[in-house]
């Protein structure tokens, strides 16, 4: 159903695959016959050829065959449905555990040893179960080449599972409608062979920062990965929230607590709206928006992400 | 509107005003004048809902920005999703043809509440004016979706409320319709006239009617309820406040999946119309069809949760819902059958209605068969929320209900204006419209296999070979759709006088009427000794 070279992508591909060949198989079979014979019947029967119609009311035997036809067909797709669907109910014991987090636009990935990480990295042929987070409204989270999807509802656990087959890197998309940049929340999986995995999981640095980068180049690439630029812009346009362009050291009107009030956007400013962005809001912007990133971005990300506003400031 | 009644009995009811100008429109409790205030209000917003549905083709002709910015998008789709589903096609055929044809065919003179039957336009038209006005007020248009799931609903800083709001009255005009015709069908009918006597027609909108009495009211409470979180903050489906939003979700599809068979059912009774008189035979399994409308008006209640397949309903939940789907359609398969064995040595009259009918048929088969891929477990997790699903309910929706409605209107016109249309660009509209809804909405198919979720304002470049050629089947379908619509209302104004009583050599009772109906329809109420469909 997918492109020809990701047929095995998870375990599930084979087994969904083959009821799409069949309950379409069936459809292409039926649709073709019908029509085939409707247009039999408008040439053979139509008034010029078949000038006297024969009154036919109905044929009692013929019903009841096909009405017996149509019941047993439906229930035999039914359950070849149904079959192809239990085996992603059903979670292998040993699955490893990850926590995929949605919210407005973005997903997070976080392994049982702090790692988090913006892509969603598995060993090959390894059961993965997905915890299913989301803080604000209802995402999904849908793989296509896995043939795996399932809503991420606020305040509702739920969980998914897969087992990837084939080292490679397939896309994600949030599948349920989620607002503004709801087509530009998706993400990749990157399937590693048992090795490259291991090696990937226990460097637990959070953003991957080559030692050539200056501070502030390593400050947008932790926005960059956190998502942060699908809201906050850097060229001073107006998005979802404010842009970073020229607000450093300067003045900002904000509204606390429903009162408004001038505060300077220093260190404190910055650090407090990121771990809790709903205390001061920038007049023109809404309320309730963004979450608190609090345990995902540490302290001395924060200062990196400071070096990136005062250099755009300036 | 002039016609010629020299040989006329009674005038027809255009001619008979109480008022002058636009008040013989809006003051007129007369069922056909108030079937046609319908026609041209649903024919205007469908106008405004197919430009919207355009924007969003030639949005996605190319990947990035192409003519607009994802919150104009976001928009556009909600409108039209709106419109088209809460203006359009719930009230469509039983609102315009229902009013029109329903008393006539059933040997009445009106319906039975003649005024609540006008009350009902005014809900309609009032409801709509509240639903446009969430498009200018402060806060931008809605960017739900026609859904409006929680609890993005709540989030939203755009005007949700006017939308939820109008959704809400509108309901009321529906629910006033149906409890009109169900009392319409019980007391009204001709002499002689049994149930198993009555046309197919007016029995599709009896079981309609039951759904729009019953199902209405359960997203009037929804809708109620979401206002209520809205304004006050009582928790019923934002998390935040304590509330579900899954249960959001059952109550909506509790009453927008009964809501396609409000749809569906008169468009299959519509056809059941046409099919035997361009036949020129009587239906074939005349029993058979009313048992399953009945069938599905009722099954049609239960199966709502397949919506809702990847939710996190339970393992026993979701089977029963994907068991009851594909239960509801074997009464759909049935008069499929039942349909073509009616053409089966006919003696068919190739007009304009008959090519709307049978491709009803093709398109109906298309969406039903899909219907059967997002039925199955499997396989509706993979296609949940993609293309695929856009491109099936378009099948039976706009497919079903817009085919319908083109073949009715075709079928009914010389009865309805006492004038003729002309065929050739009748024809030829079809036929571009036919090829035109084909290119757009078959990619949308692959589309969704290949995995591209809906309401999806940018794509991925792998996606982009499959919405060209959707894009393109717009311009064909809208090109089509102009000249079926020049055609008719060029025709409703100055085509032919055909005030010939049965043009079409039918054999139901608007057959025996004048063209134009007069006021009272009849000069003497039928009484009734056959079947509907006896040609011999």
């Amino acid at each position: 159903m997918y492109s020809a070279d990701q047929l095995d992508a998870s375990s599930f591909v084979e087994g969904v695959d083959r009821v799409f060949y069949i309950i379409l198989g069936f459809s292409f079979i039926f649709l073709i016959v019908i029509t085939v014979l409707i247009i039999v019947f408008m040439i053979k029967y139509r008034k010029s050829k078949h000038p006297k119609a024969v009154q036919i009311e109905g044929n009692t035997r013929l019903e009841i065959a096909w009405t017996i036809a149509a019941v047993i067909l439906v229930l035999a797709l039914f359950f070849i449905g149904w079959a192809g669907y239990k085996p992603m109910r059903n979670i292998p014991d040993d699955a490893m555990k990850i926590t995929a987090m949605a919210r407005m636009w973005q997903f997070n990935f976080m392994y049982e040893n702090g790692k988090v990480t913006d892509s969603l990295v598995v060993p090959v042929g390894q059961a993965v179960e997905l915890d299913l987070i989301a803080l604000d409204v209802i995402h999904s989270l849908y793989i296509p080449a896995f043939r795996v999807k399932e809503d991420m509802v606020p305040g509702i656990e739920k969980n998914m599972w897969f087992r990837a087959q084939r080292e490679g890197g397939y896309d994600i998309f949030c599948a349920e409608y989620c607002g503004l940049e709801h087509s530009f929340m998706n993400a990749r999986v990157r399937v590693l062979s048992d090795s490259a995995f291991q090696s990937w999981y226990v460097d637990t640095t959070r953003v991957e920062i080559s030692k050539d980068m200056l501070p502030w180049q390593a400050g947008y690439e932790i926005l960059r990965k956190n998502g942060c630029v699908a809201c906050h812009t850097s060229d001073g346009s107006k998005l979802v929230g404010p842009s970073y362009r020229g607000i450093y050291g300067h003045m900002a009107e904000v509204e606390t607590g429903g009162q408004s009030r001038e505060v300077i956007v220093d260190s404190l400013y910055i650090r407090n709206s990121i771990f809790n962005p709903n205390d001061d809001i920038v007049n023109g912007y809404n309320k309730g928006l963004m979450l608190s990133y609090e345990g995902l971005v540490s302290d001395e990300e924060i200062g990196l992400i400071i070096e990136y506003l005062r250099h755009i400031s300036q | 509107m002039t016609t010629d009644n020299t040989a006329r009995a009674e005038p027809s009811f255009f001619e008979y005003k109480k008022h002058k100008g636009i008040l013989a429109w809006i003051l007129s409790t007369d069922h056909k004048r108030i079937g046609l205030l319908y026609l041209y209000s649903i024919m205007t917003f469908f106008i405004v809902g197919a430009i919207l549905g355009l924007l969003m083709k030639l949005e996605l002709i190319a990947p990035g920005k192409t003519i607009m910015e994802a919150k104009t998008y976001n928009g556009v789709f909600t409108l039209h999703g709106i419109i088209m589903i809460f203006l359009i096609v719930i009230p469509g055929l039983p609102a315009v043809f229902g009013n029109f044809m329903l008393p006539i065919l059933i040997g009445a003179k009106d319906v039975a509440f003649p005024r609540l039957n006008l009350l009902s336009w005014y809900i309609y038209i009032f409801g709509a004016i509240v639903v446009l006005m969430s498009q200018f007020m402060s806060g931008g248009p809605p960017d739900t979706g026609w859904t409006f799931y929680a609890p993005y609903s709540f989030k939203t800083t755009t005007n949700m409320l006017p939308a939820v709001l109008g959704a809400f009255i509108l309901g009321f005009s529906s629910i006033l319709t149906g409890l009109n015709f169900i009392v319409t069908i019980h007391r009204m009918r001709a002499p002689g006239m049994t149930w198993l006597k009555m046309p197919l027609f007016p029995w599709a909108l009896y079981g309609t009617a039951w759904i729009q009495l019953l199902a209405t009211p359960i997203i009037g409470i929804t809708l109620l309820m979401t206002v209520g979180e809205r304004l006050f903050n009582i928790g019923f489906f934002d998390p935040a406040l304590g509330g579900d939003p899954i249960l959001y979700q059952h109550l909506f599809w509790i009453y927008s999946h009964p809501a396609v068979y409000v749809m569906i059912l008169p468009a299959m009774g519509v056809i059941s119309e046409i099919l035997p008189t361009f036949a020129q035979k009587t239906i074939f399994g005349y029993k058979a069809i009313i048992f399953s409308t009945i069938a599905i008006a009722f099954v049609g209640y239960f199966v709502w949760g397949h919506h809702m397949f990847t939710s996190g309903m339970s393992g026993t939940a979701l089977y029963v819902f994907s068991i009851l789907t594909f239960l509801v359609a074997i009464p759909s398969g049935i008069k499929v059958f039942n349909w073509v064995s009616t053409i089966y040595k006919g003696s068919i009259n190739l007009k304009t209605p008959f090519y709307w009918a049978v491709s009803f048929i093709f398109v109906f088969m298309i969406g039903g068969l899909t219907g059967l891929v997002l039925g199955a477990l499997a396989t509706n997790v993979h296609v949940h929320d993609t293309h695929f699903v856009v491109a099936h309910f378009h099948f039976i929706v706009f497919g079903g209900v817009g085919f319908a409605f083109m073949g009715a209107i075709h079928y009914w016109f010389p009865k309805m204006y006492g004038r003729m249309y002309d065929e050739t660009w009748a024809n030829m509209g079809w036929l571009i419209f036919f090829i035109g809804f084909l290119t757009l909405y078959l990619p949308m198919f692959y589309l969704g296999i290949a995995g591209m979720p809906r309401r999806y304002f940018d794509y991925l470049p792998q996606f982009h070979g499959g919405n060209i050629i959707s894009s393109f089947g717009a311009i064909i379908m809208i090109t089509g759709l102009l000249i079926i619509i020049t055609n008719l209302v060029r025709s409703a104004r100055m085509g032919p006088i055909s005030t010939e009583r049965n043009p079409w050599n039918g054999k139901t009772l608007e057959w025996t009427v004048e063209s134009p109906p007069s006021l009272e329809n009849f000069e003497e109420i039928p009484v009734i000794e056959k079947g509907p469909y006896e040609y011999e």
